[in-house]
C-alpha cells in the first residue's frame, strides 16, 4: 500500500511509486491524501498488504512514521513492512530506522531500486 | 482471585483454538482480511474454510454497482456507505479494479473516495484485482461475499470495474444491481444495449447537472420500455438522476434498493427461482474455474504448457487438437 500521511498534499511521487510497482507486476492499494495514521492502519489490515509505503514531503515524518510502526504493533499487525519516501533531514534517517521504518529513499533513487529493495526484504507471508 | 485467572487463561486459551471460521464470523478483522488474500491466492485450506462458513452466509443484502470508468461508482459507494450507517446497518464493500495484462500488477484506487470510512468499525472495504486470465475474478469475488456475509454485514456493495462482459458476471451475484451512466454517452448507451442494460435492476443518471442528464435519462427509459420481457415480471427498472459528489439523489436510489428487495422477496415463486439461478451460476463458475485452475496448474508444472504453446505458436499443431488432448487426458486420469 502507498500512503500519504498527514496534510501534505503533493502526491505526484506517491503516483509514480504506486505505478513503478505496479509496471513490476505488484497489486498496490493507493490510500489518497490527507491519511492519519490510524486511517492507514486501519486500511492496511482491511487489505492486508505485505508492506506499506509512506510518502512525506512536508515535514511531518519524524510523527507520523513512527506512529503508523507503533500502531501497526498495536493491532498486532507489526509483520507488515513499513518504509518511507520523501524530504527528510539527512540526520533524521537513523532516527526512523530506529523508530522501525526499514528503509528511507531519498529524492534521485532510481525506480528500479526502490522495486528491487521490495523484492529483495519483503516476503509475502504465507498463510 | 484465583477463579478469574483460570478464565482468564481459558479464554485466552479458546481464541487461540478458535479455527479461522470462528474468528471470521466474530468478526476478526484480520482473519478476515487473510482468508480474503488466499481465496484471491488460490490457498486450498482457504476453499475448506469457505465449507464451514457457508452455513453463516445468506444473510447479507448484495448490491452491485457498475458502470463505465469515471461515472463516478465510487463516490456513490462513499456516500450510500455513509447513509446506510446513519441507518445503524454494517456494510462491506468489495471493489474490484483491473489488472495490467502486461506486468500482472494493479494499482487498487477505488478506496481513496471511501477512505473517510476506514475508521468505522461497521464499515470493512477491501479492494480486489482482476487479475485477467482464468475468470478467477468471479470466482474470488463471489467468495469474498461471502467472507463478508459470514462476518455479519448487513450490506454488501460490490463496485465492478468498467463495462464489459464480464461484469454482467459479478452482478449476477447481486440482489440488486445499479447501472450508472453520466450525460454524454450516448453512443455508449447504444454499445452497452446488449450486455450491462439488460441486468440492470436500477439505472441512475449520475453528474446529472451536466448538460444532456435529460437525454440520457429518455434514452435509458427508451431502451427499457423496448425491452419488454425485462419488467414483464412486475419489476420496471427505475432511472434515477444523482449527483454522488454533492449527496443528492443517494437517498432514492437507498430507497429503490428497498423497493427492489421487498419485490423480490414478495413472492416465494420468484425468490426461489432467483435463488435457483444464482446456485446455477455459481455452481457453473466454480467448476469452471476449479477444472481450468486444475488441469493447467498441472501442465505448467510439467512443462508441457510451454511446449504446446510453442508448438500452437509455430503453428506445428493446431489449438483444437491440442486443448482435446489436454482435456481429455486429465478427464480420463479421473481428475487425479
Amino acid at each position: 500500500m502507498v500512503a500519504k500521511p498527514g496534510l501534505d498534499g503533493h502526491d505526484r511521487g506517491a503516483r509514480i511509486i504506486a505505478r513503478a510497482y505496479r509496471d513490476a507486476g505488484f497489486e498496490v492499494v493507493y490510500s489518497g491524501l490527507h491519511q492519519t495514521p490510524e486511517e492507514v492502519v486501519q486500511a492496511a489490515i482491511q487489505e492486508d498488504v505485505d508492506m506499506i509505503g509512506l510518502s512525506s514531503l512536508a515535514g511531518a515524518h519524524m510523527y507520523l512514521f513512527p506512529r503508523v510502526v507503533e500502531l501497526l504493533k498495536e493491532k498486532g499487525a507489526d509483520d507488515i513492512v513499513v518504509c518511507g519516501g520523501g524530504i527528510f533531514p539527512e540526520e533524521d534517517i537513523p532516527k526512523l530506522k530506529k523508530a522501525g521504518i526499514k528503509e528511507i529513499f531519498t529524492p534521485g533513487t532510481p525506480l528500479r531500486d526502490v522495486v528491487q529493495w521490495v523484492e529483495d526484504n519483503v516476503n509475502p507471508r504465507s498463510s | 482471585m484465583r477463579l478469574r485467572r483460570i478464565e482468564l487463561t481459558l479464554g485466552t486459551l479458546g481464541t487461540f483454538k478458535m479455527g479461522i471460521a470462528e474468528r471470521v464470523t466474530s468478526g476478526d478483522i484480520r482473519a478476515v482480511a487473510r482468508l480474503i488474500r488466499d481465496i484471491d491466492d488460490k490457498v486450498p485450506e482457504a476453499r475448506e474454510v469457505l465449507k464451514d462458513l457457508y452455513p453463516s452466509t445468506g444473510r447479507a443484502y448484495v448490491v452491485g454497482i457498475t458502470g463505465a470508468p469515471g461515472v463516478g461508482k465510487s463516490t456513490l459507494v462513499d456516500q450510500m456507505i455513509t447513509h446506510l450507517r446513519k441507518t445503524g446497518k454494517t456494510v462491506g464493500v468489495l471493489a474490484v479494479d483491473p489488472t495490467s495484462p502486461f506486468s500482472g500488477g494493479a494499482i487498487l484506487g477505488d478506496r481513496v473516495r471511501m477512505q473517510r470510512h476506514s475508521m468505522d468499525e461497521g464499515v470493512f472495504i477491501r479492494s480486489m484485482a482482476t487479475r485477467g486470465y482464468f475468470g478467477g475474478l468471479t470466482q474470488s469475488t463471489r467468495s469474498a461475499i461471502d467472507v463478508l456475509d459470514a462476518m455479519g454485514k448487513d450490506y454488501i456493495i460490490v463496485e465492478t470495474v468498467g463495462v464489459g462482459q464480464d461484469e454482467v458476471d459479478i452482478v449476477q451475484s447481486a440482489h440488486t444491481t445499479i447501472i450508472i451512466l453520466i450525460p454524454g454517452m450516448g453512443d455508449d448507451i447504444q454499445a452497452l444495449k446488449a450486455g450491462i442494460l439488460e441486468v440492470g435492476d436500477i439505472f441512475v443518471v449520475n453528474k446529472a447537472d451536466r448538460e444532456g442528464a435529460d437525454r440520457t435519462v429518455s434514452d435509458i427509459r427508451l431502451m427499457i420500455e423496448m425491452d419488454e420481457k425485462r419488467y414483464r415480471d412486475g419489476w420496471k427498472p427505475p432511472i434515477l438522476t444523482a449527483q454522488a459528489v454533492f449527496d443528492i439523489g443517494i437517498t432514492e436510489i437507498l430507497d429503490e434498493i428497498e423497493k427492489h428487495h421487498k419485490y423480490l422477496t414478495s413472492s416465494p415463486v420468484r425468490q426461489s427461482r432467483v435463488m435457483y439461478e444464482k446456485a446455477r451460476n455459481d455452481l457453473v463458475e466454480m467448476i469452471k474455474d476449479r477444472i481450468v485452475h486444475e488441469v493447467l496448474e498441472e501442465i505448467i508444472h510439467s512443462g508441457e504448457f510451454e511446449e504446446v504453446l510453442q508448438s500452437i505458436a509455430n503453428r506445428r499443431i493446431d489449438p483444437y487438437t491440442a486443448c482435446d488432448t489436454i482435456v481429455s487426458r486429465k478427464l480420463k486420469s479421473g481428475g487425479k
